[in-house]
This record gives structure tokens, sequence and C-alpha cells, in this order.
């Protein structure tokens, strides 16, 4: 059986598992309830409600998104080890790093379909907006209220939750649920200021600081690089190569954590 | 010559324990096994022995500090070596959201057979450990005996030349523990190979043809059961009716016989030393007028051998540690 095939079996196991799971039902069903509550936030603000509409369901996706990949990412491994269901998983022809891979990849395809559903709602929120707003209102719009535009955030808000779980996965294959959550949401936040640290030697004295920071700098994830939120609403340019360049290092990112995740897990003893 | 089933060369694991000061814990030391294709073997010790350790060595959930483990002639831990062996965990858990049907054709699937197999294989394991219509439901729902039945059953998913079974009966009343004996000797009939851990020693007594037995990370005894009790016989035991009872006096005062227990009016069970043939006795008490029933080695049980081994293997540790 080829390998392909092995981490696509793993990979099905754990999407089953993630929809029977009814933290993930109740996380996508806030999502949708929010975007369905942002309509009415919108009828508050004057001119700007299908603005907010827009950007309030984009921060959903990517804010839920993350909870998913965080809150699932990080027991995915533990949970096996601790449950011992590993052993006999792992007497059965799989490697190690078929293992990892598969967990990833579910996880990945739990994440693509919970975000086409938060998406599809959306979407729905959005066109129901435009059939209620009288024409000349509309006509003052940038853009259509269901502009297809706005999926290219999605898609990076995609690549960056792949990212966050790769992260998730990393921790998870050596540290406990808890301190792997800290650790991964830890690095999102500080990825989010990573533009910062480039420059950091602006800001202070020490030239041991400056370079530490530096070197931080090309360590650290740069998820800022990922929101595009902002262009896609207001209706700016957002160039394909751009889109193809942040995608292609969320890519390396992700292939070099899931290459750490599998040296640190094919070494693990399991007592 | 046949390859063996399992082979360890000085197989051995140390744990480092303890967090600021480490030091090093002796779960295994120089394990050195063969196990014949087509036995059943009982690997035999008290808890904390290093018999789990060993079983996760063999199946490469830990790494050896040093030594070497085979399957079947090739290394452990290898793809090829997986797809011919059979696993059941010491007390199993699987996944809570999956029914025991769904456990098994999702192992199956791993194996790389097809949706028909799958059903075919998992629907009929299921039928031979016992598992009825509550095959539907999630294994949540599932009490410690009934997920030891689905854990066997998924060790043998892919009809294992080669079975390992960490303590198979553990969970299990009389009635599972039967129906897993018989197993087990269904599969030995098919030629398979069964290493199962132990410290249940009438379960080693039925159905295994060699044993091993650990104690504090040491092979302390191998071999075939047979010989390891028959080298153990230490007297006869002969059983008589119409037995006069003057013979019995005097052969009781001249130590032909050690012991003379009543089984009812003229009826004794008597206990002879190894030394003196009972031949000599039986002709006395016949010539007397006495009528044989049985005449039988007195062995040492398994479990009376088990005693003496770890007993040893403890005070030899506990010199070894007292000199070091």
């Amino acid at each position: 059986m080829s390998s392909i095939r092995t981490i696509g079996t793993v990979a099905v196991n754990v999407f089953r598992e993630s929809v029977r799971d009814k933290v993930l039902y109740n996380l996508v069903a806030f999502a949708v309830l929010l975007m369905a509550a942002s309509y009415l936030i919108g009828q508050l603000t004057a001119g700007q409600d299908i603005k907010i509409i827009k950007d309030l369901g984009l921060a959903a996706i990517a804010t839920f998104g993350l909870m998913i990949a965080v809150f699932i990412g990080i027991g995915l491994v533990w949970k096996e080890v601790e449950r011992r269901s590993i052993y006999s998983l792992l007497s059965k022809p799989l490697s190690r790093a078929e293992f990892i891979l598969g967990k990833y990849c579910g996880l990945g395809l739990t994440l693509a379909v919970n975000v086409a559903v938060m998406v599809v709602a959306w979407y729905v929120v959005l066109a129901y907006m435009a059939t209620t707003v009288p024409p000349d209102v509309r006509a003052g719009w940038t853009t259509p209220a269901t502009d297809l535009g706005m999926l290219r955030a999605v898609g990076l808000i995609l690549v960056e939750l792949m990212l966050v779980t790769a992260i998730a996965l990393f921790f998870s294959t050596f540290s406990s649920p808890f301190l792997s959550a800290g650790f991964t949401l830890g690095l999102w936040v500080v990825g989010h200021f990573n533009a910062d640290l480039k420059n950091f030697e602006s800001v202070v004295d020490s030239r041991a600081a400056a370079w530490f920071a530096h070197g931080l700098y090309y360590v650290l994830p740069n998820f800022s690089a990922f929101d595009i939120k902002q262009q896609v609403v207001y209706a700016q340019a957002v160039p394909a190569g751009y889109l193809a360049t942040t995608a292609l290092y969320g890519g390396v990112y992700i292939a070099l954590l899931l290459t750490a995740s599998v040296a640190v897990f094919s070494r693990r003893d399991f007592k | 010559m046949s390859m063996d089933a399992i082979r360890t060369e000085a197989l051995t694991k140390h744990y480092s324990v303890g967090f600021w000061r480490p030091r090093p814990y002796l779960a295994l030391e120089g394990l050195t096994l063969a196990v014949g294709q087509g036995e059943v073997f009982g690997f035999l010790g008290p808890n904390g022995a290093g018999k789990t350790t060993t079983l996760k060595l063999l199946m490469q959930l830990i790494y050896p500090t040093s030594g070497t483990a085979q399957i079947l002639g090739a290394p452990v831990g290898s793809t090829d070596v997986k797809r011919r062996i059979g696993y059941l965990p010491e007390n199993p858990y699987f996944y809570d959201h999956l029914t025991a049907e769904e456990l098994l054709e999702y192992f199956a699937s791993l194996f790389g057979y097809g949706a028909a197999e799958r059903r075919q294989r998992a629907s009929r394991l299921l039928d031979e450990v016992g598992i009825g219509p509550e095959r539907r439901l999630q294994l949540r729902k599932f009490s410690k005996g009934m997920l030891q039945r689905v854990g066997i059953a998924q060790a043998l998913i892919n009809d294992p030349e080669v079975v390992f079974f960490d303590e198979p009966m553990s969970g299990l009343d009389p009635l599972g523990r039967r129906e897993i004996r018989q197993l087990i000797l269904r599969l030995r009939d098919r030629g398979c190979t069964v290493f199962f851990s132990s410290h249940v020693l009438s379960d080693a007594e039925a159905l295994c043809s060699r044993v091993a037995i650990v104690a504090r990370g040491r092979l302390v005894a191998s071999g075939p059961l047979s010989e390891i009790l028959a080298f153990q016989v230490h007297g006869w035991e002969l059983v008589m009716s119409h037995v006069p009872v003057t013979v019995l006096e005097c052969a009781l005062k001249d130590g032909r016989v050690l012991k003379a227990l009543p089984l009812g009016p003229d009826r004794y069970a008597l206990d002879l030393p190894l030394g003196t043939p009972p031949e000599r006795l039986l002709a006395d008490l016949t010539s007397a007028g006495a009528e044989l029933v049985s005449l039988n080695p007195l062995r040492e049980t398994l479990e009376d051998y088990f005693v003496r081994q770890v007993a040893g293997a403890k005070s030899a540790r506990g010199l070894e540690e007292g000199l070091e």
C-alpha cells in the first residue's frame, strides 16, 4: 500500500473524529451565528453596513479557524499517546512519518471544510443584505456585496491556519496540550508583530538585542503577511504574485515544521 | 532449518528517571530469546518484571538502549514485518468516536484491503471474539472486557503469522477467558506463533509449549514447559484402596512413606520420597491385599517454580545492588 494511501486513510479517520466532536460543531455554529449577528450590527451603522459584515465575516473565519486549528491540533498526537491508542495503530503497517502526515492532512481537511461552511454562511448573509438595501445605496458600494475577490483573503487565512496547525502539531509531538496551546498561541501573537522585529535597531541601542531581534525575524513566521482582509474589503489591488509568494512562504514553513515533527516523533519512546 | 519467529539478542532498555538528577532505571537487561514458528510461548513475570517493555521493544514503540530484535528474520519495526504480525497492547484503548466495526475496518484499510474484504474480515473476527450487535455502538460505551475482545480482534485483522498478546486475559470473565484460550489454541492449530505475556500461570500451563520467566528486567528461566516441570519431580503419589493399617504404619516408620492422607475407608493417598523406587512398596502393599488406584510423579507446579525463580532473582539482584 502506497504511503499516500496510508496517509489518506489516517487523514480520513482524523476528519471523522473531528466531525463527531461536539466542540467543533459548537465552534462552527457560534461562528455562523456571529456572521448572522453582523447583519444586525450593520444596521446600527450609517452607510458602512456592508463593510462591517465583510470585516466581521473575515475576522470570524480567521478567529474560529484559529481556535479549531489550535485546540484540535494540540490534542492530535497527545491524545493518541496519552490514551495509548497509538500502540495498536503503530503496530500496523504504518510509519511514524505517515502517522504525523496523516494527522496533519486530516486536520487540514477538517479546517478546509469548516472554513467552507463559514464562507458559505458569510456569503448568504451578504447576499441577503444586497437584496434588502435600496438600489441607490447599492450603487454607492465600491464592490458588489458578494464579491468573489474576497476569497483571496480566505485563501490566505486558510494557509495561515494550516501553518498554525503545523506549529500546534509540532509542539504536540513532545509536550502537553496546555504547553502546546501556550507555545502555539504565543508564536501566533509574536508572528503578527514579526515585521517590527526587523527594524528593532531603530528602537534600541543595544547591538546584541538588535541582532537577536533580527534573528527572530528570520526564524519566526511572519503571520501579518497572510492578512489582506482590509485590502479585499476596500477593494484594493492584491497582486497575484504576492498571493503566490505568500502561499509559497507558508508552504515552506509548513514543510519545515512537518519535517521537524516527524524527526522528533520518530525518536520518541512511548513509555 | 526453519527460521525463528522471534529472536532477541542481549536486548536491553534503560530509562532515565528523575528530572533534576536523572538516574538510569533498568527496565530490561540483556534479554536473549528465540521463539520458534508455530509455538505458543508464554512470557511470564510479576508486575514490573519487563514483560510490557519487551513487547514494546518488539513493536518498536520504544527503542532499545542496546541489543537487537528480529521478527520472522527481519529487524523489528519494518513495514514488511508489521504486515505479518498482530499486537494486543495491555489494557487496550481505542478511538471513542468509532464503533467496533469501524475500528476494525479502519485497521484493515491500513493493510490495503478493499472495502468488501474489510467488512468481511471485521465481521468474522467480531463474531470470533463474541462481539454481537453491540459492534455498532461507539467504543466509548464498551466495558473493559468488551474492549479487550475488540483488542484481540484487531490484532488478528491481517491473519498474522506471529501474534503478540500483552495480558490477553485481563478484564475478561471466566467464560471470556475460556473463549480466548480456545481462540489461542485455534491460532496455534493454524500455524500462527503466539507470544503472550501474563502473570496468570494457569493460562500459561494450559496453553504454552514453552515459557520464559523474567523478573526485575532479567530472564531467569526459559524452556519447554514439559522440561521445566519434569525436572522438578520431587516424589511420587501412590493412591491405594484396602490398605492394611499395620503395613502402612510400618512404611511410615521406616521412611518409605512420607505422608498418608486418608481419602475414605481403607483408601489413602501416600507421598513417597523420590529416592526410593515405588515398585517395592507397591509390591508389599498389593501382597498384603491392597489395590492400586493410581501412581503419579509429584511435580512442582508452574506456580511453585515461578515463585522460586522470581524469589531467587530478587535476592540475587538485592545482593548485587548491595555490593554496588
